[in-house]
């Protein structure tokens, strides 16, 4: 049964994701988190470990949310998932649209479609910016700033520099951004721990 | 099956495209072109590009959509199978094994503090995707208020993510109309 609920849920989320790997990151979080089948944090460390191995994003949280909740029959049934409504999808335009891009309704969609993407992807940003430096919080929180709790500068200060990089070294590959915030996460816990 | 039935080709080749892409999606596009276009010649340079619109006019990752797109061109649908299953296996196997030991670290206080760091990195990895992304979209006032609408409805009103899409894109087809209706002429043209 677990393996059918896994198998459903990621076909829904493969059927909604337009626009690459970061744009299921909502989806997730709206309905993978809630079922407690990973928490915030698992998911912020998957994305890193996604980063950090081959493939794309979609295959690889399917595949580690199907092997924790329910072993390698999980994992298949999550990847088939996730993979089932593109590879359908492509089949019938393959055979039947050739040029599906150029119908005009279809621009149409895409034109309201695309700053959707922009904001729901801007959205997940937000509530894993607010989780990690407001100790799990989500954006609510910030509708509330005058009572926010412990803020960790740590992780407001690796963000900035670790942005920075990014914006000075346009081409360098996200697997470097990660090694160098994982290497500024060691040095400010060992060599600065009075920054919370 | 002989060693280059087509099925075999295909295969092989989306293997190694899987293998060989850290980080997924875009960054697999060169070596889909050098594979598909250059190596094999199962498509032309200008049939890329037409995989790639569709791969962007379709929901799932682009390396999934161009695998099955890919290989039904050359071998119909067990073609099109066998490209998908080849590029979806490297990162299925790998994760599969990983995700037995994946969540241990927690035992060594050195690589909590190093997760601890790569949780700021990640923020930065998903800003840069909203910087890219909102690069490619028109700079309008429909754009900018669904960006806004949807923006906020997310983050502080829990609204669901797929009702969402599906309100945006009807607007869009609303705003169409509504421009076709205005202007019968210059229907299909990009107004504002």
């Amino acid at each position: 049964m677990i393996n059918l609920y896994l198998f459903l849920t990621f076909f829904k989320i493969g059927l909604f994701t337009f626009g690459g790997g970061y744009a299921m990151i909502p989806m997730i979080q709206q309905d993978i988190l809630s079922h407690g089948w990973l928490t915030q944090q698992q998911l912020i460390d998957f994305i890193a470990i996604s980063e950090s191995t081959p493939g794309p994003f979609a295959v690889n949280i399917a595949t580690f949310v199907g092997m924790s909740q329910s072993g390698v029959a999980g994992a298949v049934c999550a990847t088939l998932g996730v993979v089932l409504p593109s590879f359908l999808i492509i089949l019938i335009v393959a055979k039947w649209f050739g040029r599906i891009q150029e119908n005009i309704y279809v621009k149409a969609v895409f034109y309201g479609l695309r700053p959707a993407v922009v904001a729901l992807v801007a959205s997940a940003a937000l509530s894993i910016f607010t989780a990690i430096t407001l100790g799990g919080l989500s954006p609510h929180a910030l509708l509330y700033f005058w009572t926010l709790p412990h803020i960790s500068w740590r992780a407001i200060l690796i963000g900035v520099i670790v942005f920075a990089v990014s914006r000075w070294r346009k081409k360098l590959h996200p697997i470097w951004l990660i090694c160098i915030s994982g290497a500024l996460g060691f040095v400010f816990h060992a060599a600065l721990p009075m920054i919370p | 099956m002989k060693k280059n039935h087509p099925l075999l080709r295909l295969f092989a080749a989306f293997f190694k495209i899987g293998l060989f892409t850290f980080g997924g999606g875009y960054a697999m596009i060169p070596l889909i072109h050098r594979e598909a276009v250059e190596t094999h010649q199962w498509i032309s340079d200008e049939e890329m590009l037409d995989v790639l619109a569709i791969s962007e006019a379709t929901p799932g990752p682009v390396s999934i959509n161009s695998a099955t797109f890919i290989g039904y061109r050359v071998a119909g649908f067990w073609g099109a199978a066998s490209a998908t299953l080849g590029v979806a296996l490297p990162s299925f196997l790998i994760i599969a094994v990983l995700s037995l030991f994946i969540m241990q670290y927690q035992r060594f206080t050195w690589l909590t503090w190093v997760f601890d760091g790569i949780r700021a990195g990640v923020v930065v990895l998903i800003l840069n995707a909203v910087i890219k992304l909102g690069k490619q979209v028109p700079r309008t006032n429909f754009v900018a208020i669904v960006i806004l609408i949807d923006f906020l409805a997310a983050s502080f009103f829990n609204v669901s993510v797929i009702l969402l899409l599906v309100l945006s894109g009807a607007a869009g087809v609303v705003r169409q109309l509504v421009i076709a209706r205005r202007n019968p002429e210059a229907a299909g043209g990009d107004g504002k």
